[in-house]
Order: C-alpha cells, then sequence, then structure tokens
C-alpha cells in the first residue's frame, strides 16, 4: 500500500517536471522582462508599474498583438521583484539578460535601482526603458538605457521658472529628503535656476528618509519667512511637512515635484493644507488626448475603481506601447534590433504626453511638464510647460 | 612538509576551477552573479563573525566598515590607480584604511559592554552613512558611479580562499583561543594573562580588513555604490547570516550568508511572502538550533568520513543486515 | 526670540513621544533582558488597530474625544494580546538559550508582522482620523497646538502612572524583583513566566498609548513605520540607561533635543544626523552604561 503510494508520488512528480519544460514556448510570443519594485519602502511603485504594464499588454494582445514582417505576436510580460534594493535590481536585470526569450526590460521605475543596473544593461546590450526615473545619469550609462520621462534637470528648471514668473516668489526655501538622489537632484537644481533668476534662496533643509519630525527644520524656514516652499518628496510625506509647516505658521505657497502625482495625496490631505498648491506632472485629465481618456477608462473598468491612474501607471503603459513601436520599427524579435528600434523613433504620442527623441542623449525624450494645481481635494491642469 | 603541498595544490585546483568559470560559460551569467554575492558576502561574514560569534560581542559596526572598505577602494580605482591590474593593490588599500578604522571602533569594547557598545557601533554605521550621504566631492546620495568593473568570479574566489585561510589561522593562534576565553569570562582570561586589550584589537582589525574588502569587492561588482546601501538593511542581514549560520564556525559563516542568499533568491517568485518564510525559518532555527546552524562545529574530512559511515551503515540496516 | 521659543515647544512634544516610545522597549529589557526588535511592528500594528476602531468609532459618534476614548482601550487590549502571543511562541522556548537566538527571533517576529501588515492591507500609507482636535494655541509669539500640549500632558500622567504602579503595587514589586534577580525572585514564589507577560503587556499598552498620541502629530502611516520607531526606542532607551524608566525618560528627552539642536545650530541642516550620532557616542564612551545606568559590579 505503501509503496503504491509512493509510486503515484513519483509518476506525478516526473511528470509535472516533463510538463514544465515541455510547456516551453507558445509559438509567436514576445516576452519581455518587467523589473519592479514591489517590496521595499514604497511598494506603491511596484503595483503601480504592474497595473500600467497589465493593462497595456491586456489591449495590445486583445487588439491582435504586435507586428513583426507578417507575423503578429503576444506580448508576454515576465515580473520579477526587485525589492527596492540595489543589489537585487542588478540581479534581476542578469537574470533577464540570461534568458534568451526576453528581449526587453522595462524599469526599474528608481533611480538608484536604474543605476545599480546599468551596468548590467550595457554589457550584456538588453535594451531597456524605465517608465519613471529622472535621475539624469542612468541614459547616460552607455545606449541601452532609454527612459519614457522628463528628467530632474527638466524638472527642478521648470518648478524653478514658475515658482518665479508665474507665482511671483522671490523669496524660496525648500526641505528635501538628502538619502534620496531624486530629491537632491530637484532641489539643487531648483535652487540654482531660481537664484539664476535673480531670487532668493533663504534656506534649504534637508532630513532622511523616514523622518516624521520636521518641526525643527521647519522653524527654521519659516523663520526667513519665504514666499514658497519646494517639497519634491514622497506624497506621504509631503501631506505631513505640510501639516506641520502650516501648524507653526507658515503662510507661503507650496510647490512639489513629480511625486505628488498619486490622487492618496489628496485622501491624505483631509484639511486641505495643499489646497493652491502646485506641482509638476506628466499628464492630466483636462488635456488628455482621446487615446488618455480612454486609457483612464479602461484603467477604472479594470482595477474596479474611481481612481485616475497615477503617473506611475500612466508611464509604464506608455513604455510599453513604446516598446511595441521599437519592436516594429525594428522588424525583428531580438534584442539588438529592439535597440535600434528604440533609437529610430522620433517622435511617439503616449496617454503622458508626446516625446521627441533624438536630442543631445540618446534615449532622453523632450517632454512637456504639465503644472497641475491642487484645488478643492482635486487636481487642477494649469498649464503646459514646453522644454 | 608534505601539508604544505597539500594546500598549495589544492589552490592551484581551486584556482583552475575559478578561471575556468570564470572564462567559459558553464555557468549561466545570472550563476555567476549570485555566486559572486554569496562569496563576498560570506567573506563579509567571516569578518563579522570574528567579532560577534567568536569575541561574543554585539556589534552593528559592519554596515558602516564595508561602506568605508567599499568607498576607499572605488575612490582608488576612480581616481588614483585606474588599471584594472591594479584592482587587488586597490582592494588591500581599502582594506587597510577600513581596518585603521576597525581599530579605533575596538577602544570602546575595552570599557563599554554589552547593548551600550552595540549602540555605539550602530551610531557609527550610521554616522559613516549620514556622512557619505553629504559629502558631495564622493557623490553624497548619488553615489559613485562608473566604478570598473573589475570583480569577477577569479577575484572573489581567490579573495574567499585567502579569506578561510586567515581566519583559520588567526583562530588557530593564540589570539583566536583568546577570543574564546573573553567570550566565556572576560574577568578569568585577565587572570591566566591573556592580554584582552591587543587580542581586542587584533580582532577588530582583521574583522574589519575582510569586512572592507567584501565592499570594494561588492562595489566593483556592481559598478555602482551609493549611501543607501549601507543603512539598516544591511545591518540586519548582516546579523542574520551571522547568527544563521553558527557563532563559532568558518563553515557556519559561509553556510549562513549561501543559506540566506539562497533564499532570497528561490522565494522570489512567491513574491511578498518571502519575507514572511524567511522570517518564520528563521525564527524556528532559532528556537530548535540556537547556536545557529553549525554551532561551533566546522567540517572537516574526519567529520564527513563519519556521516558516511553512519549513513552506510543505516542503509545496510534496512537491507535486513545483508552487505 | 520667538523662533526658540517654538524650537523649546518641538523639543518638549517631539522628546514626550520618543520617551514612550523608549519606556516601552526599556521595560520589557529590564523585565526579560530581551532586546525587543519586535517593539517598532508593534507598535505599528497598535496604530492600525487604532485605526480601524477609530474610522469604526466615527460612524456611531462625530466627537473626536468619545472617538479616542473609545478606540483606545479596545487598541490596546489588541495589542497586549498581540504581544503576549508573541511571547509565547517565538520568545518563551528561547529563554535560557543565547541572547542573541532572542535578539534574532526578535527580528524575524518583527519582519513577519511588517510584512503581515503589508500583504493583508496593502502598502499605501493611511491617515488617521482625526483624535484629538487640533486647536492652537498662543504662546508669544510660538504657536502650540491642542494636541501637543494633550501629548505632553499624556505621557506625564503615563509616566507617573507606570511609577505609581512599579513602586506602589505587589505585581510591581514582583516586576522589579525579577528585574533584579529573577532566581531569587522565584525563590520568593513569584512565577516568572507571569511577570514576563506583564512586563510584555506593559510594553504593549505604552505603545498603544505612544501610536495614538504619535499619529495625532504624524498622521499618515504605512507598514514601514515601525523600523524608525524601533531604533529610536533602541537609541533612546539605551542612552538614558537601559532598563531604567526614568532613563528611558530622559534619553528620549535627549534624542529629540540632538534632533531639534542640530537643526537649529548647523549651518546646513545635512550634518544634522551625524552630530546626533557623534554626540551618542560620545555620551556613551563617558558613561559606558548610559546616563542613568547603574554601574554593574561585575561577579568573578
Amino acid at each position: 500500500m505503501k509503496k503504491r503510494f509512493f509510486g503515484m508520488v513519483i509518476l506525478v512528480g516526473i511528470m509535472s517536471i516533463a510538463a514544465l519544460y515541455a510547456g516551453g514556448q507558445a509559438e509567436n510570443t514576445i516576452e519581455f522582462g518587467v523589473n519592479y519594485e514591489l517590496t521595499g519602502g514604497f511598494p506603491i511603485i511596484g503595483t503601480s508599474a504592474k497595473e500600467g504594464v497589465a493593462l497595456a499588454v491586456e489591449e495590445i494582445n486583445a487588439a491582435g498583438g504586435v507586428k513583426v514582417g507578417d507575423t503578429m505576436y503576444t506580448l508576454v510580460p515576465k515580473y520579477l521583484d526587485n525589492g527596492f534594493n540595489e543589489s537585487e535590481a542588478a540581479v534581476v536585470t542578469q537574470k533577464f539578460a540570461d534568458d534568451d526569450d526576453i528581449v526587453a526590460i522595462i524599469g526599474p521605475n528608481d533611480s538608484a535601482m536604474c543605476l545599480a543596473s546599468a551596468q548590467i544593461v550595457n554589457a550584456q546590450k538588453i535594451p531597456t526603458i524605465t517608465p519613471w526615473a529622472t535621475n539624469i545619469d542612468i541614459t547616460k550609462t552607455g545606449d541601452y538605457f532609454f527612459r519614457a520621462c522628463f528628467t530632474d534637470d527638466f524638472q527642478g528648471a521648470i518648478l524653478a521658472k514658475y515658482a518665479y514668473d508665474k507665482e511671483g516668489s522671490r523669496t524660496a526655501a525648500s526641505l528635501y529628503d538628502k538619502s534620496n538622489p531624486y530629491n537632491v537632484g530637484i532641489a539643487t537644481i531648483f535652487a540654482k535656476t531660481f537664484e539664476e533668476l535673480g531670487g532668493k534662496i533663504a534656506e534649504m533643509q534637508t532630513y532622511s528618509a523616514g523622518d516624521t519630525d520636521f518641526n525643527a527644520q521647519l522653524t527654521r524656514i519659516i523663520n526667513k519667512k519665504p514666499d514658497i516652499l519646494i517639497l519634491p518628496n514622497f506624497y506621504e510625506e509631503v501631506v505631513n511637512q505640510a501639516s506641520q509647516a502650516r501648524k507653526l505658521g507658515y503662510a507661503g505657497k507650496f510647490i512639489g515635484s513629480d511625486t505628488w502625482g498619486d490622487s492618496s495625496i489628496l485622501d491624505a490631505d483631509t484639511e486641505g493644507l495643499l489646497n493652491n498648491a502646485v506641482w509638476v506632472g506628466h499628464y492630466h485629465v483636462d488635456i488628455a488626448s482621446p487615446s488618455a481618456l480612454k486609457f483612464i477608462d479602461s484603467y477604472k473598468k479594470k482595477f474596479g475603481t474611481s481612481k485616475v491612474p497615477n503617473d506611475i501607471v500612466a508611464l509604464n503603459y506608455d513604455t510599453v506601447y513604446l516598446l511595441k513601436q521599437a519592436i516594429e520599427n525594428g522588424n525583428k524579435v531580438d534584442r539588438a534590433s529592439v535597440q535600434k528600434g528604440l533609437s529610430m523613433i522620433k517622435k511617439f504620442e503616449g496617454v503622458t504626453g508626446s516625446m521627441q527623441f533624438g536630442g543631445a542623449i540618446l534615449g532622453d525624450p523632450l517632454k512637456s511638464a504639465v503644472m497641475i494645481q491642487i484645488k478643492d481635494g482635486a487636481f487642477k491642469f494649469l498649464t503646459i510647460e514646453k522644454p | 612538509m608534505k601539508k604544505v603541498v597539500k594546500k598549495v595544490l589544492f589552490l592551484c585546483l581551486w584556482l583552475a576551477l575559478l578561471m575556468l568559470l570564470q572564462q567559459t560559460s558553464i555557468l549561466s551569467n545570472t550563476l555567476k552573479l549570485i555566486l559572486q554575492y554569496i562569496a563576498i558576502y560570506s567573506i563579509m561574514v567571516l569578518g563579522i563573525n570574528i567579532i560577534n560569534g567568536y569575541l561574543g560581542i554585539f556589534s552593528l559596526a559592519h554596515a558602516g566598515i564595508m561602506a568605508i572598505g567599499g568607498y576607499a577602494s572605488s575612490l582608488i580605482s576612480m581616481y588614483l590607480l585606474k588599471a584594472p591590474i591594479f584592482f587587488p593593490i586597490n582592494l588591500l588599500l581599502g582594506g587597510f584604511v577600513g581596518m585603521g578604522v576597525g581599530l579605533i571602533i575596538a577602544l570602546p569594547s575595552f570599557t563599554v559592554k554589552g547593548d551600550y557598545l552595540a549602540i555605539i557601533t550602530l551610531g557609527f554605521s550610521l554616522l559613516v552613512q549620514s556622512l557619505l550621504q553629504n559629502i558631495d566631492a564622493i557623490g553624497a546620495s548619488r553615489g559613485l558611479r562608473p566604478i570598473p568593473k573589475n570583480t569577477n568570479i577569479f577575484w572573489v574566489g581567490l579573495t574567499l580562499f585567502l579569506a578561510i585561510f586567515l581566519v583559520k589561522r588567526f583562530i588557530g593562534s593564540k589570539y583566536g583561543r583568546s577570543l574564546l576565553a573573553i567570550r566565556s569570562d572576560s574577568v578569568a582570561a585577565e587572570l591566566v594573562s591573556v592580554d584582552v586589550k591587543r587580542t581586542k584589537l587584533i580582532a577588530f582589525g582583521l574583522s574589519s580588513f575582510l569586512i572592507s574588502i567584501a565592499g570594494g569587492l561588492i562595489c566593483h561588482l556592481l559598478s555602482y555604490t551609493n549611501p543607501g546601501a549601507y543603512g539598516y538593511s544591511l545591518i540586519i542581514e548582516g546579523l542574520i547570516m551571522v547568527y544563521l549560520g553558527g557563532i563559532g564556525s568558518i563553515t557556519g559563516s559561509i553556510l549562513g550568508a549561501t543559506i540566506w542568499q539562497i533564499l532570497v533568491e528561490t522565494l522570489r517568485f512567491i513574491g511578498m511572502w518571502r519575507w514572511i518564510l524567511g522570517a518564520v525559518i528563521l525564527i524556528s532555527l532559532m528556537i530548535f538550533k540556537p547556536t545557529g546552524l553549525f554551532g561551533n562545529k566546522e567540517i572537516s574530512v574526519k567529520w564527513l568520513r563519519t556521516i558516511y559511515t553512519n549513513v552506510a551503515q543505516k542503509l545496510t540496516h534496512k537491507k535486513g543486515g545483508r552487505v | 526670540m520667538s523662533m526658540y521659543l517654538q524650537q523649546l515647544i518641538n523639543l518638549i512634544q517631539l522628546g514626550s513621544i520618543y520617551a514612550l516610545l523608549a519606556i516601552g522597549f526599556s521595560i520589557v529589557y529590564g523585565i526579560a533582558r530581551l532586546v525587543n526588535f519586535a517593539h517598532g511592528p508593534i507598535f505599528m500594528v497598535s496604530t492600525y488597530l487604532i485605526f480601524y476602531f477609530a474610522t469604526f468609532m466615527y460612524t456611531v459618534t462625530s466627537n473626536s474625544w468619545v472617538v479616542y476614548a473609545c478606540s483606545l482601550p479596545f487598541a490596546i487590549i489588541f495589542t497586549s494580546l498581540l504581544a503576549v502571543v508573541i511571547e509565547k511562541i517565538a520568545y518563551r522556548p528561547l529563554r535560557g538559550g543565547p541572547i542573541v537566538a532572542l535578539v534574532v527571533s526578535s527580528v524575524g517576529v518583527g519582519m513577519i508582522l511588517e510584512y503581515g501588515v503589508l500583504l493583508l492591507i496593502g502598502p499605501v500609507p493611511k491617515r488617521m482620523p482625526v483624535l484629538i482636535k487640533d486647536i492652537p494655541f498662543m504662546i508669544g509669539d510660538a504657536k502650540i497646538s491642542l494636541a501637543s500640549i494633550v501629548i505632553i500632558i499624556v505621557a506625564i500622567i503615563s509616566m507617573i502612572l507606570l511609577s505609581l504602579f512599579i513602586n506602589h503595587t505587589r505585581t510591581g514589586v514582583a516586576l522589579r524583583a525579577v528585574s533584579q534577580d529573577p532566581i531569587a525572585a522565584s525563590f520568593m514564589g513569584i512565577s516568572r513566566s507571569l511577570i514576563i507577560s506583564v512586563a510584555f503587556i506593559l510594553g504593549a499598552v505604552m505603545a498603544t498609548i505612544g501610536a495614538s498620541l504619535y499619529t495625532t502629530i504624524y498622521f499618515t502611516f504605512a507598514p514601514y513605520m515601525g523600523d524608525r520607531v524601533n531604533w529610536y526606542s533602541f537609541i533612546a532607551a539605551v542612552i538614558g540607561g537601559i532598563g531604567n524608566i526614568k532613563g528611558a525618560v530622559l534619553g528620549g528627552f535627549l534624542l529629540a533635543a540632538l534632533n531639534v539642536v542640530g537643526a537649529m545650530v548647523l549651518p546646513v541642516s545635512t550634518y544634522k544626523d551625524v552630530l546626533v550620532f557623534a554626540v551618542l557616542i560620545i555620551v556613551l564612551l563617558l558613561k559606558p552604561t548610559g546616563l542613568l545606568g547603574k554601574k554593574i559590579i561585575e561577579k568573578v
């Protein structure tokens, strides 16, 4: 009795192993890797990224797939979590590079993860597109790293110009996370541009990711009475910062960067402290092209929510379509052709606006930024700032 | 004489194997990368184990030391000795810088004990991370880039071999025996003329040397490093690997590093559950084997032989005594 | 002038919170000799518990005081239960073994709590509904909100009550006995297991009260908040002299002072953390058992 049971187990085991190997490749599929931040300090990045990719893949495949030559291919994404850890991001990149079936990688989304993966991306020559990382060094590492969004240099400068010209601010202060190159980059460029325009930087105060008490830094800032305070930080921290600032008597304006781009910031700001604050985003419903509106609708339907998809979702969605364009340009399903296909893209219309490639740095698109204002608990479109 | 010949022969075989793995495609690139991680973390854990394991001091300084060693050798590779042939020298220089700092950390351990010492070492690690985040000349939070990619299986394997050799010699020496004595009872050790201060200095020195070299190796592997990598996570992971493997065992250190890295890798497919699973394994391990998997034992030929004979006996018994 | 006054208020407020966090941690250490790395995650879980109870209470009443008064006891009860269960499953089997096994086990427990909440509830940070109405008062030119005043008062009262409990009740005496000499205490008929459970419950109570006050000021929270709290509690408790409640309070205020003074004094605030850690190290070098720690005479 025992022997027979044991024999069954072995049989089932062999069959399942055989099935795993026999399963293999279905005909006419294109596989790409998704290197995303599911676990770690900011899981919202990973979940948003997956939503964007999944939605785009579903749409593309439903419409027939990607056309190469005369054949239609189905897109198959492979998701691996990099845990918001540089070493793991590198391993994930290497894993994808080793898998011969994978022609390209989407992600990571975070700048530090991208920088850690850059060496492998270029050494292994696997075309990689980051949807959301804005650090300028990423695309400078080689010909195989591309991005689908604007850079920190651009963002910081736009914010400074907006503050000086449109808000009429003459004294500015900043509170930013010094442990993240993203926050540091924007705050620094903002300060530089603002001073070039003639403004004065009253205070630049910092904290470390994870800190929740900013009273000491804010007291110092408020003492210098700045007109405007820039908070280029993740949205959950921004609400706390704004609240503490107001409680300490700050009466000036707030301004922020693309990390404000999730409607959760509105949910968290129950007191409306950020009313009238402006931030730089990648897209907005009001200027949404018909395709963008369609995207927003599909998102709401697929994920059963009334929330507007945030920037990360939208950028990942666009990146998949960017990849589709590249594959079709290159007209062959291999890495070199995809890379060539990417570099051939001159203009791309996505839900996050139009991207123009071909500038000074291969892989950096010229993209418009959207100035968005928080008004009465909603994101209100203000202006488009062109590069 | 014969023993030395055996060791040299073993080293040559080992180097030949490393070169084979390095140059050919027997192993996939991913596997090569993971093996290098395992080896580098093994070196780091060997270093940590000298203090946390053998000496019995609950130290959290390894993150700071690894940062110093990593940054030092990377900066040298980037700005001073740029050619790849200088790589081993850069690693050693990074190691010496780290060792110097390690000797300084040893000083508080003369008077401060237990958890208070732990806080000092924690403060040290966080201080180093904070400093690195602030100094613009070395990249601040942007990190260092590009660091020449000099690390490969050959160098990592060779360093691991040397690390094991060093630690073995150290533990076998009189200083090594003093370590265990101090761990059990510092006062008694002093009474039997163990030079506690000198021993601690040497222990911290060697420990920091190894950890720094591990830092240098990993920086030259990813071609990039930043202060964020040397924070709380690294501190905790280091502790887990050390106590997992066994606090008085070289094999334990390597095994701890290996098991943890493998866990992190293989359980990736279950997403977030891998952390919960890993934690459960950790807790169960602590309950059933609190001195770590290997405790104080080592793998040796004799031990393997004993296992073999035991297994062989059991098998022959199963077959009803037939041989 | 007003800026200094404001900073002083900041300091007292921050210090009160750090003190509460450190006390809970210190009690468990003093009684169970355990560096409980699950303390921060337990704090985080209690925050979520308060959130759910408060949200529920708001469907019944709209008075923030009632909500606070009703949700806090429930949260305390459940958090205490959690703490006791953790102690029984993950710590008790390890008692008597090497201390590091306990510490590593507590790290594991912390991870399970953190990732458990992450998986079950999700990563999106939540906002705590108002527990204490925010009404600003002015002292000269400096602002202080009602919430801050309540925090300071509640913190002081908690510490006084705790002190009374430990010094004047039978259980309190038992706690002190076990802390000083566990073996002699058991000879006196004190159940060590029971006392350790009490210690954990006390720790959980302080953590929950601390959580309710913490989220009044820093009202967004997410599963990872426990990490920071862990290290702050640890540092504050040790600086003050671990196992010592007054020491934990002192440590909490010192940590807060360093943070505030650092931000004020340094020309570039980025070096604030460096200052905090440097002072930390110096304090411990000068006073190796913490500020109020007793010199342990090593028995030969």
